[in-house]
């Protein structure tokens, strides 16, 4: 194994360039480290304004997530070694825009997670010194999959569809409405029905599934996006057969 | 450009602690703003990191007592009893408040809560979800949050300096990461939730972001600093990467092993071996026991070596791999992928690792600091619960009863006050002439950040491991202030104002060179052994003089100086800590 690998990275400043251009540092080849290390290497030992987000370094703060060789990574878990000789490439998540270097500008996702409401909604509430509402591990096992997702927008990077058209809601804001429509103590499925059965909403999906191929935690968003579009297209049947049922 | 902005109550940092303050805040009184300023997406604070799992006392053989006695004899008695009983209440309804939020919980097949032992742990009370509680407590907290329309969230705003007039903290100088902007956020209340400061150490289970922010910003302002010198260990962190393993691998049975293949705790007080789980003994004794058994272990020259420092072994293979996925399943990603193991097959190479800050800013039971208008929560916080040495699954219990109290009075605090004054912002042109003139501005320094970094991180692990002496924290205290020195000599390369993590970093080493001179400092004056505070030079514990916190206070000149508050002792005299038995 060569002990030097050439790593190709973005560098953007939106003061001094018009576009991104690569940069190519080399850096140590070592088994033990990742891609993140290397760009630490680059920010401690060659050049410290590259900028980057990163934070536990263990797979589950979802900051890292970056292109590597044309695919979204979390840079904390995937190692060097993977792609030597090299080059490795390193760049930020595609469809959404770059602020710097490898760091993307992702309010998107977060007003979009907001808009299916990813709380417990009830109707009525009964009071903590009665206790927890039972669950079983059954009825846990429903939606603790979509519970995964930690937010690292490695799908939104994938997703077609959200990269033309950006009113997509996405795999990971449509996995977590269902994360809460599947629990067994929500009541809030229809309220997160009528928002997500807009155009931007589930409908935007063509199920191609790549969502589900690059999620770190095997959430399966593109199996919940399948799930919701039964439930909504049950409902819609049935509010036009029995209108009176409806909200 | 200063930018100006205000609120009611503002939250540094959206972790555990400062989520569950910010909702304590609007649900209390719906017409107060609340801010919650982080350098992070709130999702992204550590408290993601948290694994094992939440004690609250809920079956019907276990008490409040227990969990109580368990808590303050594992703290080596030096924790607040009163601040410990409202504590133990207060838990279970925190636990149940986030099971009303969506938090998945394990169940029983009945459908109830399910608990599981944990170290130091007399009772089967602590909650779970798998082995990612710590992820699935904040997702919760963050995704309920987003319903108050009363939070403004400041996503990647660093904070740089509380604003003080009047003797009264009433807001914050912060930098907003995407545009550089320097900002005053002004408010009648601030708390600071920030967490703790592993990275204080080269070997630490803590992200990179946790560098003891909210510690330095309260001690710049005056506020005192307890119990800095109790840092725990964890015993079993992976080599190199320093990633945790949950004690949850030892509490569902998982052996610790030496060289020899010989489970080597039984050789340190901590009872006799048996085939399953025994709670309060073995490798579910506390983590100071376990972590300082390594250290004795390696001196009998009876640990493996490895490139990254002697390991001992954590062996999960008899549990098998069903119970491994449906306990412990993070664990085994972590190995597979960090490691290249696979635990149901192989041992889990593991030494000990800094993990948490028994220490933080002082506070009282409701959250107060001694400085009018500051609260302090969770991991940057000391109220203090945990003593000399934290149980394992009280910390993410903690940020929430605590976080709910700071949030509670600091909004009764708020709704008495008038707007901030306009003298503030004479303080937050200042604070922004400061960073200019130190950093982004700054030419011709010659010393590497890294360099310096390292540097720190190597001279606390020398001189305040697991095992002090007077000489090794000397030494330390020594180092430390000539890396003070050579920091005003940085070099920064970077002049964009666009997210600048050069300059986060030069502020956040700033931060963490503050936070180690305290640690050093209590260190130093504490002689005597206490819980996770073992000093060679003084090797047993001193009631006599020493059943008292470590108050540090920055002085005029910048040096600390350190003062002693006695314990509260309410019900559970101090007494030997006994284990195995």
């Amino acid at each position: 194994m060569a002990d030097k690998i050439a790593l190709e990275v973005t560098r953007f400043s939106p003061e001094r360039d018009k576009e991104p251009r690569l940069a190519t540092y080399e850096v140590p080849l070592r088994k033990e480290w990742v891609v993140l290390d290397a760009l630490n290497y680059v920010k401690d030992k060659v050049d410290g304004s590259l900028s980057f987000r990163w934070s536990c370094r263990m797979g589950v703060c979802g900051s890292c997530g970056m292109m590597v060789n044309g695919e979204p990574k979390l840079t904390c878990a995937t190692f060097l070694t993977d792609y030597a000789p090299g080059p490795v490439r390193v760049e930020p998540l595609k469809n959404f825009p770059v602020m710097r270097d490898l760091i993307v500008e992702i309010s998107d996702f977060l007003a979009k997670l907001t808009k299916v409401k990813p709380w417990i909604i009830r109707k009525d509430e009964k009071p903590l010194s009665e206790g927890e509402y039972l669950q079983t591990p059954e009825q846990l096992d429903t939606y603790k999959q979509f519970s995964m997702c930690i937010n690292c927008l490695l799908c939104y990077a994938a997703c077609p569809v959200y990269g033309l058209d950006p009113l997509f809601s996405g795999p990971a804001a449509l996995a977590l409405a269902q994360r809460y429509n599947m629990d067994s103590r929500d009541q809030g499925t229809d309220e997160r029905m009528d928002i997500l059965s807009q155009h931007d909403g589930i409908w935007g999906c063509t199920f191609v599934g790549e969502c589900t191929e690059v999620c770190p935690k095997h959430v399966d968003p593109a199996g919940a996006i399948q799930q919701y579009k039964l439930t909504a297209t049950k409902e819609w049947m049935k509010s036009m057969l029995m209108p009176w049922k409806g909200k | 450009m200063l930018d100006i902005s205000s609120t009611d109550v503002l939250l540094v940092g959206g972790g555990g602690a400062g989520l569950r303050a910010a909702i304590a805040v609007a649900e209390m009184n719906p017409n107060l703003n609340v801010a919650v300023v982080s350098k992070v997406y709130p999702m992204r604070s550590h408290t993601v990191s948290a694994e094992g799992g939440a004690a609250g006392a809920i079956r019907p053989d276990d008490s409040l007592d227990e969990h109580a006695y368990d808590t303050i004899s594992g703290g080596d008695w030096l924790s607040d009893q009163n601040a410990v009983e409202v504590f133990v209440k207060e838990a279970p309804e925190e636990l149940l408040r986030l099971e009303r939020w969506g938090c998945p919980w394990n169940r029983e097949p009945d459908g109830h809560i399910a608990v599981r032992p944990f170290g130091g742990m007399k009772k089967e009370r602590t909650w779970f979800a798998a082995d990612k509680t710590g992820f699935h407590m904040l997702h919760t907290l963050f995704q309920t949050s987003l319903k108050y329309k009363a939070v403004t969230r400041y996503d990647e705003y660093f904070a740089t300096k509380l604003l003080i007039d009047d003797g009264r903290v009433q807001g914050v100088v912060a930098i907003e990461l995407a545009s550089g902007k320097i900002q005053a956020i002004t408010a009648k209340a601030v708390i600071l939730c920030t967490g703790g400061c592993g990275r204080v150490f080269p070997f630490t289970t803590n992200a990179a972001i946790k560098n003891g922010d909210g510690m330095s910003l309260a001690y710049r302002a005056g506020a005192p600093l307890k119990d800095m010198e109790f840092i725990q260990y964890h015993p079993t962190g992976l080599p190199f990467t320093g990633i945790l393993i949950t004690e949850a691998a030892r509490s569902e049975g998982g052996y610790m092993l030496n060289k020899d293949g010989y489970r080597y705790l039984q050789d340190y007080n901590l009872g006799k071996p048996q085939p399953t789980p025994v709670l309060r003994s073995m490798e579910l004794g506390p983590r100071d026991r376990l972590s300082q058994a390594f250290v004795k272990e390696f001196e009998k020259g009876r640990t493996t070596d490895s490139p990254y420092g002697a390991v001992v072994h954590l062996d999960l293979r008899h549990l098998g791999e069903k119970k491994i996925n449906a306990k412990l399943p993070f664990v085994r990603e972590l190995c597979l992928k960090y490691e290249n193991l696979d635990p149901v097959t192989e041992l889990i190479p593991v030494r000990p690792v800094v993990h948490y800050m028994m220490g933080g800013i002082h506070t009282d039971i409701n959250g107060a600091t001694p400085l009018k208008g500051l609260y302090a929560a969770g991991e940057a916080a000391c109220v203090s619960i945990n003593g000399a040495n934290r149980l394992g699954s009280n910390s993410l219990t903690e940020l929430l009863v605590f976080g709910a109290r700071a949030g509670v009075s600091a909004a009764a605090f708020a709704q008495e006050q008038i707007a901030p004054s306009r003298h503030l912002l004479s303080q937050a042109a200042d604070e922004e002439t400061r960073l200019e003139d130190q950093f982004l501005n700054k030419t011709g320094g010659t010393e590497r950040i890294s360099t310096i970094r390292e540097e720190m991180q190597k001279t606390m692990e020398a001189g305040a491991g697991i095992y002090r002496s007077g000489a090794s924290l000397q030494e330390s205290a020594d180092k430390l202030r000539q890396l003070q020195e050579r920091f005003m000599n940085i070099n920064i390369d970077d002049r964009s104002r666009t997210f600048n993590t050069e300059l986060t970093t030069a502020l956040e080493l700033a931060y963490m060179l503050d936070v180690a001179e305290s640690m050093i400092q209590c260190a130093l004056h504490r002689t005597e052994s206490r819980g996770a505070h073992q000093r060679t030079d003084f090797p047993a514990r001193d009631d006599q003089k020493f059943l008292a916190h470590s108050l540090v206070t920055r002085t005029e000149g910048g040096a600390p100086r350190v003062s002693y508050s006695p314990v509260t002792i309410t019900r559970w005299p101090p007494a030997e800590r006994v284990y195995g038995k």
